[in-house]
């Protein structure tokens, strides 16, 4: 019984490391960087979803539509401003000025917000459903349920509309894709604003779990949920799915079973021998090298 | 394209680059030197001596990773860790058989350089199977599990020798005898002997190895498989034995400069040693230049001590130093700045073939 | 002239101009020497950045609103500096020296015991006296932490030490078996603090037989806790010991609640200033009990009076920080008047003093009534136990 209660929780975290990641594996595989920033996009996501609820006293879908639109705005102008004119540069140097996004972005916050932690509204459902001794709690459930609508909503919006067939195209190759006649750098700049926008999501669904809302808020989830995608494959939405959902998995079962001291050198344990297994990931696409 | 010219450039055997890296040392080492013997240098500056050496020689092994092996290694605080609390150990247990200082700091930071060897070894063995951001994530991994385990490490050393404890707290010492190591509070009681000259003996050091490793045929043989490893494969290179050579290597120097960093303080926590401190030194090696090891000490000394120079702008620091960092990237790079340059250099010799 | 070279030869530049910015300071500012303005020279160091910002932050503000009351009285007057240390080892020594180097003759030390353990041999070294309001553990004060008799000497602590804490919380709940018997504890493994004061709760809970039932642990920035919880829960724990900061403690009372689990929950001088984040629902800390030198909503005159002169100040409730801070600021004051210190003094003369005024005076607060000091350093303070009733901070028995 005490082993189902733990897979619960499991998923329950795992649900939002999945979100998390998703943003991470889809502007990877769409503009080949890794936005380290992304974490602390999610922090103003948080930050601005937490004045809205609480400060100006908004419903909750308002709230989110405004934290979604401000991260969304904030997403295309780091992209214009910092990894725009990095385009030709190697991906190295784009991920240094990501670092310096994310120290920004963390160092803003805390001027403007202040460094005290802030507690999150419980605007979300937070009850649970009642199995007998085992309990989910509804916003458990929620999250998943938002994360495969989010990840069937992706997956239709790059097979089937013109604007996602572009994405493909120049995740590809971006040189034929310009030669193809598509405008790149819109192609990018919307894959950063779909990516902020469900980071903005993330913010919402984390902090209704977790409610401590602080400037650092970003960093840990970030590593766990780009671990989370790698684990899973990077560049696949289903593969930051799953992985994020296992990251959670064996993280309580980690804490639980063995040890809480050790349960994150534990999870990043399992990760290594996942890799190592299978070296691009459990979903990861082998990639044929051409020559 | 244009990136790979940078890179075959910096290693080209150019022996103008290679003297001109040892001489920058040196002669920072002789100005410095001269001003703290005259009492010329701040407070502040002489305290941040020690450090940016240790940086710096973790920065060289990092670059070795990064900009030679063209491998993305994001677990370079975890060795220096390992390094580092080795070091304490040893200088601990050595403090009353060995009293001349020197001679303990050299042992110390010997026996920690060895320690990272042996974990960058094992390390090094699933890590190059992978590739690309799969090795960085490994690597990442790895430097946190390092952390991890040291932090509930607890080392104590009596009469009897040595005790080591893991996660609980379960050493009774018998008398005269302390506690070297105490978990999360980390190396408590360090007996301060790193000295300025020390670390510059040691970068010079880490510079002979680096150097002695990159143009040697094993070298030429990692860059070709950084450059195009299936054509690298198909020319018959093998180049496992030497990526591995790299790899530890890299890893010895992180120990060393670990050790190096932690025998300065009196009291240092492991969790000083995580994620955000390999990307720091990834940062000072990134702007530095890949394969550039003048760049590396030269951004390493100036992005460690521009926070600590800005402090006079109390709370904006951390901003500022942020605009920094991207304002140096985004011009570093700029495309139009390096076409700038190239006409400049094309106008350069224009001119001095019109004058001879 | 290449790209290459224009790039080493402007980092060079640079590198030359930051030598010159450093070392030209060197000959405007003399080290622990006088200063010439008449006013003496208070440094501290702590988080003004980064995680830990929140406890920095309070007790710079603190600090700063005592001096500036003590200066607008009259007398001799002080000038304070409160730099920027991240809560980290390396970041304390580099902020020590810049304010030696900026003429520091006494100080508030450091704000955290990590921090302040590298920071505390340079103080000895340099002979410069230090009042610490937070910086709770021993190794601040002894160089071996666990022997008493290797104190420093020139540094004192205005805040309980953890052993103490630890010690007295054990003793409490030993003596009031009706907030219940079975004690589970949830700790921090990674925290100086945390740690410490978990150690001795447990030490001195064997001695008189409190029962522990459960042994828990997290890592700094953790969010989820629903298996230390569950486990503490499943081994039958009714008083939940958390040795910990607020910031992980809403969470864990968050868990509890969703869990269902009901127990005392009691806790130690971090635990204060759960009640005035922002946004945060005061009913999940009913019945919450804390050992804290200091309560915001007490009546008494100087509490009172400093809580709304720093809420006008500052627009928020201070801390346990914060009055800490303060109250360092007034000792300091105090054994300054009483030793008649000047600012022409060197820095080395006035620790002497100071220290001779500290171990032999008594002190009144907003965190303690008639506090004195050993010659370890370690103060001597009854901590107040306080309780979380309808929203508020109650003085329990």
């Amino acid at each position: 019984m005490a082993f189902l209660s733990y897979l619960i929780s499991g998923l329950g975290l795992g649900s939002v490391y999945a979100i998390i990641a998703l943003g991470y594996s889809m502007v990877y595989g769409i503009a080949k960087m890794l936005n380290f920033a992304h974490g602390d996009i999610i922090m103003v996501g948080a930050y601005v979803a937490f004045y809205m609820l609480s400060s100006f006293g908004m419903p909750v879908i308002p709230s989110v539509l405004i934290s979604i639109v401000v991260c969304l705005v904030l997403g295309v102008v780091i992209e214009r401003l910092a990894y725009k004119p990095l385009r030709q540069a190697s991906s190295l140097a784009v991920l240094i000025t990501a670092i310096g996004v994310s120290y920004f972005l963390e160092n803003g916050a805390l001027l403007l917000w202040g460094a005290d932690t802030k507690i999150f509204p419980n605007a979300l459902p937070q009850g649970s459903l009642d199995l007998g001794s085992l309990s989910v709690s509804y916003l458990s459930l929620l999250t998943i349920g938002v994360n495969i609508v989010i990840m069937v909503c992706l997956t239709l919006f790059i097979n089937k509309t013109k604007t996602g067939r572009a994405m493909r195209a120049c995740s590809e190759d971006k040189g034929a894709a310009t030669l193809m006649g598509i405008n790149v750098n819109r192609i990018i700049s919307i894959t950063f604003a779909i990516g902020s926008g469900l980071a903005a999501i993330a913010a919402v669904l984390l902090c209704s779990a977790y409610p401590s809302v602080y400037p650092t808020l970003g960093s840990m989830p970030g590593i766990k949920a780009f671990t989370a995608a790698v684990f899973g494959g990077i560049g696949s939405i289903p593969g930051a799915f799953l992985g994020g959902l296992l990251l959670g998995v064996i993280e309580i079962f980690a804490r639980a079973y063995i040890s809480t001291q050790l349960s994150d050198a534990i999870v990043f344990a399992v990760l290594i021998v996942v890799l190592l297994i299978k070296p691009t990931g459990l979903l990861g696409k082998k990639t044929s090298e051409k020559v | 394209m244009k990136k790979k010219n940078f890179l075959s450039n910096a290693f080209s055997g150019s022996m103008r680059g290679r003297t001109i890296s040892f001489l920058v040392v040196i002669i920072a080492y002789a100005i410095l030197e001269t001003m703290i013997t005259t009492g010329n240098l701040t407070r502040l500056f002489t305290s941040l001596l020690v450090p940016i050496c240790a940086y710096i020689v973790a920065a060289i092994g990092l670059n070795m990773n990064v900009g030679f092996s063209g491998e993305l290694n994001l677990g370079q605080a975890g060795f220096m860790a390992v390094g580092g609390f080795t070091a304490a150990i040893i200088s601990g247990m050595l403090q009353t058989t060995i009293p001349n200082e020197i001679l303990r700091l050299i042992i110390a930071i010997l026996c920690g350089g060895i320690m990272a060897a042996i974990f960058g070894l094992l390390i090094s063995i699933p890590v190059l199977k992978l590739q690309g951001d799969y090795l960085a994530i490994v690597t990442l991994a790895f430097g946190q599990i390092l952390m991890s385990v040291v932090t509930n490490l607890y080392v104590g050393v009596d009469s009897t020798g040595l005790h080591f404890s893991f996660v609980n707290n379960n050493i009774t010492l018998g008398d005269g005898g302390t506690m070297l190591i105490s978990g999360p509070m980390g190396a408590t009681g360090i007996d301060k002997i790193s000295t300025f000259t020390a670390g510059i003996v040691l970068i010079l050091i880490s510079l002979l190895v680096v150097y002695h490793l990159i143009y040697s045929k094993e070298g030429r043989a990692i860059q070709a498989c950084r450059d195009n490893r299936i054509a690298a494969e198909t020319v018959g290179i093998n180049v496992s034995r030497t990526k591995t050579l790299a790899f530890v290597i890299s890893a010895t120097l992180a120990g060393a400069a670990g050790a190096l960093y932690v025998l300065n303080y009196s009291s240092v926590v492991a969790t000083k040693f995580d994620f955000n401190t390999s990307i720091l030194i990834l940062v000072y090696v990134v702007l530095g230049g890949l394969g550039n090891m003048t760049g590396t000490i030269i951004s390493t000394t100036l992005l460690f001590a521009l926070p600590e120079v800005l402090r006079f702008l109390s709370t904006y620091r951390m901003l500022i130093y942020a605009i920094v960092l991207i304002v140096i990237m985004l011009v570093s790079n700029n495309e139009k700045l390096k076409t700038m340059m190239e006409k400049l250099k094309v106008k350069g010799k224009k001119n001095k073939e019109a004058t001879e | 002239m290449n790209y290459k070279t224009f790039m080493k030869g402007g980092m060079a530049a640079l590198m030359a101009m930051s030598l010159v910015a450093c070392s030209s300071s060197a000959s405007t500012t003399s080290s622990s020497s006088s200063s010439s303005a008449g006013a003496i020279k208070i440094g501290a160091s702590g988080p003004l950045t980064g995680n830990a910002a929140v406890y920095g932050t309070a007790v710079k503000n603190a600090a700063q609103l005592a001096v500036d009351e003590i200066n607008a009285a009259g007398g001799q007057q002080y000038e304070f500096k409160a730099e920027d240390d991240q809560a980290d080892a390396e970041k304390a020594v580099t902020a020590y020296n810049n304010l030696v180097d900026w003429g520091m003759q006494l100080s508030l030390g450091t704000v955290t015991s990590g921090a302040g353990q590298a920071a505390s041999p340079l103080y000895k070294e340099d002979s410069i006296f230090a009042l610490t309001p937070s910086a709770s553990s021993t190794g601040v004060i002894y160089k071996d932490m666990k022997d008493s008799s290797t104190a420093y000497g020139n540094i004192f602590q205005m805040c309980f030490t953890d052993p103490n804490q630890g010690t007295a919380s054990a003793v409490y709940l030993n003596e009031h078996k009706d907030l219940g018997t079975k004690v589970g504890t949830i700790y921090c493994s990674d925290d100086n603090y945390s740690t410490g004061l978990e150690t001795n709760f447990e030490a001195k809970a064997k001695e008189l037989g409190v029962e522990v039932v459960g042994k828990q642990t997290f890592q700094t920035n953790a969010t989820d806790f629903s298996v230390q919880v569950k486990q503490l829960a499943d081994a039958g724990a009714n008083v939940i010991f958390m040795p910990i900061y607020y910031q992980p403690a809403t969470l864990i009372l968050q868990e509890a609640k969703k869990q269902g689990v009901k127990a005392t929950f009691f806790g130690c001088d971090g635990m204060d200033g759960i009640l005035s984040q922002d946004g945060f629902d005061k009913t999940l800390a009913e019945g919450l009990y804390m050992l804290t030198p200091f309560s915001a909503d007490s009546t008494d005159e100087k509490t009172a009076s400093f809580v709304k002169a720093y809420k006008a100040k500052y627009n928020e409730t201070p801390n346990q920080f914060a009055a800490d801070a303060y109250d360092a600021v007034y000792a300091i004051a105090q054994a300054a008047k009483a030793a008649n210190l000047t600012s022409s003094m060197k820095a080395k003369d006035m620790c002497s003093a100071m220290v001779k005024q500290f171990t032999s005076m008594t002190f009144t607060g907003t965190t303690g009534s008639n506090v004195t000091w050993k010659a370890t350093g370690e103060v001597s303070k009854d901590p107040k136990a306080i309780v979380v009733k309808d929203g508020a901070y109650v003085s329990a028995k």
